[in-house]
Parts: C-alpha cells; structure tokens; sequence
C-alpha cells in the first residue's frame, strides 16, 4: 500500500543522510526515521534545506514514554521526541524520532534555531515528559499550573496526580492537599494475541 | 529628568476579548508592545492523558471538547487516524455525510470568528447576525446526533447513524405567535437535506450582508489592515497553517494537496491573501465560508441520490444494528465485546491530519495493539499562532493585541487540551 512517492523519498532520504539515519520505516504510507541525538541539529538542517526535501515545516513535536510499552520491560532508552514535519514544495511528510540517551536526565538539543515553531512544542514535553531542551531559549513549564512537580504524562504519574486544590474556609485561601480519590481502572487494558477472536 | 520604565499589564484570564482564558503578559513602552508573553493551560485538562486510559470510542467525546467551535472537525481527525491504524474502508455516504458536517462546521467556526473578531474591535452587530445563522446549523447538528454542541455524531467506521427525515419544528410559546412560527418553521416542513439546502440557497446573502458591513467599512480597515503582518517565510517557519498560512499567500489546503474522505470528488477554491495582514486573513476566511457552502450543496445533491450504509459492517469496529441484536447471537457477541472491552487497534503508529477551520488539525496516535491508545498526540493549530503572538504583537499598539487575538482565531479548548 506505499506508494511510489513515499518509496522515492525513502531513497532520498537514505542517499543524502548516509550513515547519520539509523533506521527508516515504511508504514502505512508514512515514513519514520530514526537518527541519533549527537546527530540531531546536522539531520533536522539538512531535512530543511537539502533541495529535494525541504521540509520547511515543523508540524508538531510532541514527547513519549516507551516505559510501559506493550506492558511489558522496555528495552532500550526511555524517552524519545518524535518530530513531524511537513514539506510544502513537494507535498510530503515525514517523521523523525530521536531517541534521548539518558533515561535519568533525558536531554536533546533545541531545533529552535532550524524551527522556531519548536519554541512552545519544547517548552511542551518539557512540561509533560521532562525532557530538557538544550539551547531552548525559554524552557519554563507551560501547560501544567504555576509550581507544579512531576511531569504528569510520564507513564509512572498517576491519572489522578499527586495533589488536589480545596478552599480551606479556617486558613480563608485555597489550599493543595494530598489526593483523597483512589484511581480506578473500569475498562481493563489487554493486549490480545496475534489473531484473537478470527 | 523621570526614569522612564517599561510598564507591565496583565490581560486577562478574565477578559472578553481572551476568547477563553488567555492570561497575556504585556510589557510596554507607552502603548507600544515591547514583548507579549501569553500564559496557557489553565483549561489544561490533560485529553492526551485520560484517552490513554480510556478505550478508543470512549475517548471519541473528549474530541469535541477540544476545540468546542469545531467539533465534528476534531472528531473527524480522530476518526481518520484511528481508520488508518485499522486500514478499513468507510462507506461512501459516511464519507459523503462527514464531509457535509465538516463543511457545516467550518461554517459555524467562521460565523462564531467573525461574530467575535468583529466585536473585539467595535462591531456590534456582527455578532448577532453570525449567531443568528448559528442557530440553523445548530439545529442540524441537534437533528443529526441529539447534541447541540457535543455531538459525538463521527465514528471510527463511519456515522453515527442515517440524516433523519424531518426537522425538529419551533412550537408556540409566550414569545413566538402563530405568524412568527410559520415564518420559523417554513423550511423545516421537509427532510433534514431539505432543510441544509434551503439554508445554503440562503447563506450567501447573509454573507454578502456581513461584506457590506464590514469589508469597505473604514473603521474595520483602520484596525486590520497592516496589522500583524506574517511573511510567507515566517508564517511556514512558526508552523502556520490553514487561513494564517493562505492569508500570507501561500496555496496550501489539505483538502486538494492531501485530500481525505470524499475531497477530491468535490469542486471548490482555495481564497488566497496577498499581504499576510489581519485585512486578507479576513477576506479568506469570508471566502471559505462561501467556498463551504458550495461543497455542502454538492454533498447535499450526492446524498439526495445515493441511498446506502453509513458506518461499515465491520462488528469488530462498529456495532450492529439493533434487530441484529435482538437475533442474532453473533452480534449479541460483537455488541457486548465492543462495548465493554472495545477494539484492539493493530500496534504501530499514524498521523492523519485535516484541514481544521483553524488549520491543520492532527492526530498522532500510538498504538501497542491494546483496546486503548499507547499515546495519543493532538496537534492542534492553535497552539502554533498562539505561539507566534509575541512575534505578532511586537511593536503593535495595546489595542491592536485584541485584533491579533481574533484574527488568530484562538480557542483554548485546544491549546490547552
């Protein structure tokens, strides 16, 4: 079901990156490369510039957490920034994964300077995942409340946080507490085998 | 002789013309914006989060919510990538009818901006004409899926369920008489396609009222003309789309580049700005109103013709019918499964755009092969021209930040998620 176009592009992008991809995939008629973190800022410039990708446009940048993938022991690094980006010139797509190597202190260099649409993404899963930006010119939480802890979307926060606000009528000011409802699973989350059900 | 300091202000959360909660920190020197740093989240409800832990129907109302003006546009996405992960087919009148939704929907997205953009910068009667219209195509959006607002009317697989076959009528009350009433009621006597029809034969007058009032009026011109100027390399730069990235003269539609559904067997025009200013993003989006009306007329005339299922018969993604139910012991099956433990998405990874009323709206979804998303991404348009703002504004007078925040379209319901 790929087409020829995405096919084309797989070669090209192969041709011009050489031995800084790591892999490229091919799947559902989108193409997914995956390069290193030390090779970041040469890859995204040279997605953006080479004349036969030009991919001008930073559609969306966005975290994840593999810790919990398939319910089973990840193996390999934890978290991962998946880029998507959008040339307009040649109508095409494709999506970038960098893999952050430290699962402690996950940490990748800004593609502010080659997007500047990457300014908020960043500031983003930086807020949700706690993946530092190197030369973000302003990573500052934006999405979670003013002194916030935790990153919330990471696979071990719970769904119902840590902290919840009341108004407190002896102390007359609102007030954060520890949370008083339990997390409840309705829908358990199951992973069929291969070909359940015919 | 005085220190001259910067003066800070603090612009909303609580501001009509924040559309939502915006908290904007100005710094100004006099009137003139130096840096505009807006605050988000506080409508931050964490969608990306809860869809993890909710199978993939149940997570389909929080689509609405997201961006509540548009709300088939959102659950069109969704829909689309989790159709791509699955790899079905959908049935053409399904695509037929989403794409008639999606139209009404830009419609009602673009009554709503210009309604409230124009309000933001001193027209007052704009806003009741466009809520006026609204009001019509609310209705259709209450015939189709009982919901005004809220319609969780697209589904993985399809619709919901068939256009029905009248429209609700006005009844008498203390306000409306015998004369009103027949008046209200004189195109709702019909199916509901009558009903959408008769309102696209009259769209386009309301729209040229709109034009008379605002596109030569001199106060509107002074405040959207040469303001929040992008140039097709910034706009492509900050991740501009939809009419932020036509006003600054680019052609780029998803629609006809990228078309979905049922796109490329439709006849329509792609209005282009020329100046990147708050004057042309308002011309185009006039214009797509207009465009909007003649894809819903196409969409009308083809499903008038064309009879058939509207979801597909894959029990495993969409339920059976109700007699097949009370029957038949495999659907009985397919009915219970579905509902209690959902479907299991084939593990991998799909990004499947539209092109939202706002702009290019996606939806980037994980799967692990589980009956719940692994992660979900929702791009959301806003969140990049919010972004730009400070670019924007920079520069500008105080007043004008309100006509950059209208002409920006924003809505938190998606910046925030």
């Amino acid at each position: 079901m790929a087409s020829k176009k995405m096919e084309a592009l797989g070669s090209v992008v192969e041709r011009v990156l050489g031995d800084k991809l790591v892999s490229s995939t091919l799947a559902l008629d989108e193409l997914t490369i995956v390069c290193k973190a030390a090779d970041l800022i040469t890859v995204a410039t040279t997605l953006r510039d080479h004349a036969e990708l030009s991919f001008e446009q930073l559609i969306d940048l966005c975290g994840m957490d593999y810790s919990a993938y398939r319910d089973e022991p990840w193996d390999g690094p934890r978290f991962a920034v998946v880029y998507h980006l959008l040339s307009l010139k040649h109508n095409l797509r494709i999506r970038l994964r960098v893999f952050a190597e430290d699962d402690s202190f996950p940490l990748l260099a800004s593609v502010n300077p080659v997007w500047n649409a990457a300014n908020w993404f960043e500031r983003e899963a930086f807020d949700l995942f706690g993946i530092v930006f190197e030369g973000h010119p302003d990573l500052r939480r934006i999405l979670t409340d003013y002194g916030f802890v935790g990153h919330p979307f990471r696979k071990d926060f719970p769904l119902s946080g840590h902290v919840e606000m009341r108004y407190d009528p002896t102390q007359q000011r609102v007030i954060y507490q520890p949370v008083t409802i339990e997390p409840r699973e309705i829908t358990p989350r199951i992973i069929r085998e291969e070909n359940y059900g015919g | 002789m005085a220190e001259i300091r910067n003066y800070t202000l603090n612009f909303g959360p609580q501001h009509p013309a924040a559309h939502g909660v915006l908290r904007l920190v100005l710094e100004l020197d006099g009137e003139v914006i130096q840096r505009a740093d807006p605050h988000i989240g506080l409508l931050h409800r964490g969608t990306e989060k809860l869809a993890e832990s909710k199978t993939f129907i149940q997570s389909l109302p929080y689509m609405d919510r997201l961006d509540y003006v548009s709300m088939m546009c959102n659950e069109h996405a969704y829909c689309l990538a989790i159709e791509k992960l699955l790899q079905i087919e959908v049935p053409l009148r399904a695509q037929y009818i989403r794409v008639m939704f999606a139209e009404i929907t830009r419609i009602l997205n673009h009554l709503l901006w210009i309604g409230a953009h124009a309000i933001d910068i001193g027209a007052m009667t704009m806003f009741l004409y466009a809520f006026r219209e609204r009001e019509d195509l609310m209705d259709c959006y209450e015939a189709v899926s009982g919901a005004r607002m809220h319609a969780a009317y697209f589904r993985p697989g399809g619709v919901y369920r068939d256009l029905p076959d009248s429209m609700p009528q006005y009844t008498v009350s203390k306000i409306k008489n015998a004369k009103e009433l027949a008046r209200l009621n004189e195109g709702r006597k019909g199916s509901m396609l009558d009903f959408i029809d008769d309102f696209t034969k009259r769209f386009p007058t309301y729209v040229d009222e709109y034009e008379t009032l605002l596109t030569d009026n001199r106060i509107w011109k002074q405040r959207t003309v040469g303001i929040g100027v992008v140039s097709p390399e910034r706009a492509k730069n900050l991740g501009f789309s939809g009419p932020m990235l036509r006003g600054s003269g680019i052609e780029w539609d998803l629609r006809k580049k990228q078309p979905y559904d049922v796109y490329d067997r439709l006849d329509f025009d792609i209005p282009v700005g020329k100046g990147g200013d708050s004057y042309d993003r308002y011309l185009v989006r006039v214009e797509e109103m207009r465009q909007s009306n003649r894809i819903i007329q196409q969409c009308v005339a083809w499903l008038r013709a064309n009879p058939g299922p509207v979801i597909t018969d894959n029990h495993k993604v969409a339920p059976p019918s109700r007699e097949g139910m009370k029957s038949n012991m495999e659907d009985l099956i397919h009915h219970f499964k579905l509902f209690t433990e959902g479907m299991h998405v084939p593990e991998g990874e799909a990004y499947a755009a539209v092109e939202h009323p706002k702009g290019e709206f996606g939806i980037y979804l994980v799967s692990d092969g589980a009956n719940k998303p692994y992660r979900l991404k929702i791009r959301a348009p806003g969140f990049a021209h919010l972004a730009a703002l400070n670019e924007m504004a920079t520069g500008h007078m105080i007043a004008d930040v309100v006509a950059i925040i209208g002409t920006q379209d924003i809505v938190f319901g998606e910046i925030d998620r």
